[in-house]
């Protein structure tokens, strides 16, 4: 890893380019990359790797798929605020084919896909936003005459990596809604192996952003659980860093809209919230990067878990969230608290032995109290002195 | 001044009185039963978080304060009922506790707190009227302006539940009184009031037992429909409802447990108004094992046979005054004078 030192990089040209290029000033650039490093959860120092990395690297090149989606993944990546976001998808990356934000169109779009993966061939990054329909041959989703499943599968042959964001892409998300009439399934299933997954209806741009930028940092794409989602975003619960917890622990729950539990801000899990099954960083870094106290649960909405596949879209939003975290806690009393016994035969007699040893010592160092060596020196030269006084 | 033997006589002759009292036979007394209103909680441990809202709860309800054993006396971490804690959840633990409600290598939940028994051994034991039942309700209550501060109730409970309030001069029981003083407001049990999960639930025992016996009877692991806070009468009007100030309806689906197929309470000591269901055996999680018979029951009946009609002071009277009588040295009075005069 290169530079670990952010200061050492304060006048550095790289940097101040780096930040003109994005419009922001070198504190704010340097600034943000520390945000991106503490998102990720990255020690010390790195927040340094990642501000080179963004500076001087080669922006790597994107390739964003679009197929049964509502391009909410894509509009929550625009109206990201701080800072610009768009600026840094379209500068930070190289995005060489994204279909809503392309000017082209037609043909000519195609063929920009073509040459960016004949160019970047087994180094550039796919993105796919939107679940893919597979039921009748997958007929329901064309671009450019392909279907989406021959298209994935093009994209994905020669890719450095596929991530799925968004939850259609990452476990099939609304569209694979029950009854699912157009078999929508996720990326994973139809390539037949894990990718990594952002799932979020829309996920927080900052999660997706923070996985390009480790790939950018370090290569490799970050570390993630059994299904696929980046463990520094989804290892946690939302209900275990909820503003609200401390309310669901005192027993404080809204238990209608607008009721008055509700205007002061208690806990919504009895209207339905569903943070206690749900694994994602929004009670962290808040939902959507739309600012502080406007995620779901903070506006008084209680989550409706759109990151977890059979949670959300699923389960009725008022349906009554199943508890994940249930673990044995340290306050809770046993069943009967252990308590103290007497002391054993053994430990009994052990003490007897010592408490005796120490009498006995006691008793001999009494008696020999006053027979010191010295006193009885002194004793025999008295003696001494006396006998040859009545010599004299 | 009357001579031994006059005492001896006046005694012989009182005993003779007391005996023409007729004793009325000793009955058996019954094991009580519930009344039919009773009122109670369902706590089903498959459906319990461990949240301790209803620890919280009965607290507030109670103005109860915290009882600190943790080193930093930020929580109320109290370790069994006391004078100053009238409900808590406590833990079975196994092994490596990885799974919820099951023996080997699990965790479970159980909520200690009142019983509310038929045939309560607090009342039966208290000598006074402190510990009393309600005979509507049920609801076994407490009296402190009645208490002498004798404590036997706490000796008498199979389930460990009244406490005494030992490190205050003027120490009362404490225990759990369903919150029936919240009733004229329309509360009921803050603990049920408040439970998120719905399992502990209000209402009337006996279609408390209906519930539970509904849910024993569905396949472990199939959704249902479980009530929340309050389980209304099948009968309930629009007018009594209106009566509680808490949402009526706040049912949810969930999964049923995998119970032991015993509603602990049903029977127990003639029933108590509480009942419980768990996954986990209910001696593990501290619920003993209670014949239908109470000891209430049996223990009235010794007493009252031996003590009706004076039968048992009678009768040691009778033996004292043989033992007595066949002691007394056949002296008599006027020869002992004339020897003292000698």
């Amino acid at each position: 890893m290169a530079n670990t030192n952010l200061i050492a990089l304060e006048r550095d040209a790289r940097i101040s380019a780096a930040a003109e290029r994005l419009s922001m000033t070198r504190r704010e650039f340097l600034q943000f990359c520390a945000a991106l490093a503490a998102t990720l959860g990255l020690p010390q120092g790195a927040d340094a790797a990642v501000a080179e990395a963004v500076a001087t690297k080669q922006r790597p090149s994107v390739i964003w798929l679009h197929f049964q989606e509502c391009t909410g993944c894509t509009e929550s990546m625009l109206r990201a605020e701080h800072p610009t976001l768009e600026k840094l998808i379209l500068d930070v990356i190289s995005l060489d084919y994204h279909e809503t934000l392309f000017a082209a169109a037609g043909h000519q779009v195609e063929a920009a896909r073509k040459s960016a993966m004949e160019q970047h061939k087994g180094k550039y990054i796919l993105v796919v936003e939107g679940a893919i329909p597979t039921r009748d041959g997958g007929i329901y989703c064309k671009i450019g005459g392909q279907t989406a499943i021959e298209l994935l599968k093009e994209c994905a042959a020669d890719a450095a990596a596929v991530i799925a964001i968004g939850s259609c892409a990452s476990w099939g998300g609304m569209p694979s809604t029950d009854p699912n009439p157009t078999g929508a399934s996720s990326v994973a299933k139809v390539l037949g192996k894990p990718v990594v997954t952002i799932p979020g209806c829309p996920p927080n741009p900052y999660n997706f952003l923070s996985t390009v930028v480790h790939f950018l940092t370090f290569g490799k794409l970050p570390e993630v659980d059994h299904l696929g989602r980046p463990k520094f975003a989804y290892s946690r619960l939302i209900h275990e860093n909820c503003e609200r917890r401390a309310h669901f622990d005192a027993g404080r729950f809204a238990m209608e809209f607008g009721d008055p539990g509700h205007r002061q801000g208690y806990c919504l899990y009895k209207l339905g919230c569903k943070g206690p099954e749900t694994y994602a960083n929004c009670s962290v870094i808040l939902f959507g990067d739309a600012g502080a106290g406007t995620w779901p649960v903070a506006c008084g909405h209680p989550c409706i878990g759109c990151t977890e596949e059979g949670v959300g879209f699923a389960k009725p939003i008022h349906a009554l969230a199943k508890l994940k975290n249930i673990e044995p806690s340290a306050f809770l009393p046993r069943i009967v608290e252990e308590q103290g016994v007497g002391a054993s035969l053994g430990a009994a007699a052990l003490l007897a032995a010592v408490a005796g040893a120490a009498a006995g010592a006691g008793a001999m160092l009494t008696r020999n109290l006053g027979l010191s060596h010295q006193a009885e020196e002194l004793e025999k030269a008295k003696q001494d002195q006396a006998n040859q006084s009545t010599e004299v | 001044m009357a001579s031994r033997r006059d005492f001896l006589r006046g005694c012989l002759a009182g005993g003779a009185v007391a005996a023409t009292v007729v004793p009325t036979p000793a009955v058996a007394r019954d094991t009580l039963q519930r009344p039919p209103e009773a009122l109670g909680l369902l706590y089903d441990a498959t459906l319990c978080v461990g949240c301790q809202a209803c620890v919280a709860a009965c607290k507030q309800a109670n103005d109860n304060p915290a009882e600190f054993n943790a080193l930093d006396k930020l929580w109320d971490t109290p370790l069994d009922t006391s004078g100053d804690t009238f409900n808590i959840i406590k833990m079975y633990r196994h092994g490596t506790m990885t799974t919820k409600d099951t023996e080997e290598n699990g965790f479970a939940f159980m909520k200690t707190s009142c019983m509310h028994c038929a045939d309560p051994s607090c009342v039966s034991a208290c000598p006074v009227t402190a510990m009393f039942k309600d005979p509507v309700t049920g609801v076994v209550g407490y009296d402190p302006d009645a208490c002498i501060g004798c404590r036997y109730c706490v000796a008498a409970c199979p389930f460990g539940i009244p406490k005494y309030q030992y490190d205050s001069p003027t120490g009362q029981i404490g225990k759990c009184e369903l919150c029936r003083e919240r009733y004229a407001d329309g509360h009921y049990s803050a603990c049920a009031e408040v439970c998120p999960t719905g399992a502990t639930l209000f209402g009337r025992t006996s279609d408390l037992l209906v519930e539970a016996k509904r849910r024993l009877n569905l396949q472990p692991g199939k959704w249902t429909m479980m009530p929340r806070g309050r389980l209304p009468a099948p009968d309930e009007t629009a007018e009594q409802a209106a009566l509680w100030k808490a949402p009526r309806d706040q049912h949810y689906e969930a999964q049923v447990g995998n119970y032991v197929r015993h509603v602990y309470g049903e029977t127990e000591y003639g029933g108590t108004q509480v009942l419980k269901l768990s996954a986990v055996p209910f001696v593990k999680v501290g619920m003993p094992d209670l014949p239908p018979r109470s000891s209430a029951a049996t223990s009235e009946t010794i007493q009252h046979s031996l003590y009706g009609g004076l039968l048992m002071p009678l009768a040691v009277l009778g033996a004292l005054t043989f033992v007595a009588r066949r002691n007394v040295v056949a002296d008599d009075d006027g020869e002992r004078n004339d020897q003292g005069g000698q």
